[in-house]
């Protein structure tokens, strides 16, 4: 449960680029979670709720675009779809993949006035 | 007015953990980070850690706990360097107070920094703290399902202790099964098979931590 202060982070976030672009108000925030990540949507939205008010994001939508696992092997060039964690490449056996996707939170844009 | 971010919201933590892993490199210092469920055993490992290095290297420890200061407690018994973080509530630690920790600690001369983070197996491992090393214990009582519901923490550390392997003839944890699980996951992960209590195996992790400790600013 590290939602809240994840939501602090995601605030500051918000507000600097709302601020950078002289915005009188946050409509929505769109947001990148991967399927990785620990971070849990309903209590984001529940300290979002909290931590938004009085401030110019107040009332703004929250919209979540999942992310799959995604790794890629350096070996073969494979990229596939992480299943059940086993990172193992399908293609070669290779074992040193790295992470394409999955592993985010991200605030990919905000909707301004 | 759609507006470009493209912002990690771990991004800020991020930048801090850069700064901490900038600052101990400068003073040659090496810090791990160790992570576990309450009561795994991260304090009697720490203890019984310092016990094998602290006559070759001059170590220091950082206490992250929600409340209290028992564990720092037991570490400045021991005559070794300990500071207290109180997190108030929050489940793990984060980059900026184990830099204000940092900056608390005599590290002149120091060789290695361990820092005991929040009891929890979902949190710490998101926030990175400048560690060298992330180290992540699991008891042999929690049992051997545990990396399927925990990936992030299992997939994300360098080594893991399997501590309290003393218990295995009383319990249904299967060591292979849980390590062919773990290294699916984590291909590159070291693991120890121990036991604080009898002290089994000990050895084999604090040789290798030494190892890393006397090597540290060489690239492995």
């Amino acid at each position: 449960m590290h939602e809240l202060s994840v939501v602090e982070s995601m605030m500051a976030v918000v507000l600097k680029h709302a601020e950078r672009n002289r915005a009188s108000k946050v409509s929505r925030v769109n947001l990148v979670l991967g399927e990785m990540s620990t971070v849990m949507e309903d209590p984001v939205r529940f300290y979002f709720e909290l931590i938004s008010r009085d401030t110019i994001a107040e009332g703004a939508e929250l919209a979540f675009r999942r992310t799959q696992l995604i790794a890629r092997c350096p070996d073969c060039g494979k990229e596939f779809k992480v299943e059940e964690y086993d990172f193992t490449c399908p293609e070669c056996g290779g074992t040193d993949t790295e992470i394409v996707s999955g592993r985010e939170f991200q605030v990919e844009s905000i909707e301004i006035n | 007015m759609e507006i470009e971010v493209l912002e990690g919201i771990f991004d800020a933590n991020e930048i801090i953990a850069r700064e901490n892993r900038a600052l101990l490199d400068r003073l040659g210092v090496f810090m791990v980070n160790v992570m576990s469920s309450p009561g795994a055993g991260k304090t009697s490992m720490i203890l019984r850690t310092l016990e094998d290095l602290e006559d070759e290297f001059s170590c220091a420890v950082i206490e992250g706990d929600i409340a209290g200061k028992v564990d720092s407690e037991r570490i400045a018994e021991r005559g070794v360097q300990a500071i207290q973080i109180n997190t108030g509530g929050s489940c793990h630690l984060e980059a900026k107070q184990v830099n204000t920790a940092l900056g608390r600690l005599d590290l002149e001369g120091a060789d290695l920094v361990v820092v005991e983070n929040v009891g929890n197996l979902v949190c710490p491992a998101e926030f990175r703290l400048g560690e060298d090393l992330k180290v992540m214990i699991l008891s042999v009582a929690e049992g051997h399902d545990k990396p399927l519901k925990y990936p992030l923490m299992f997939s994300e550390c360098h080594v893991l202790i399997v501590n309290k392997i003393d218990l295995i003839p009383y319990t249904d944890f299967d060591l292979e099964l849980f390590k062919e699980t773990v290294r699916k996951m984590n291909p590159s992960v070291e693991i120890f098979e121990v036991s604080c209590r009898t002290g089994e195996g000990i050895q084999d992790w604090t040789g290798r931590l030494k190892e890393r400790v006397t090597g540290r600013g060489i690239d492995t």
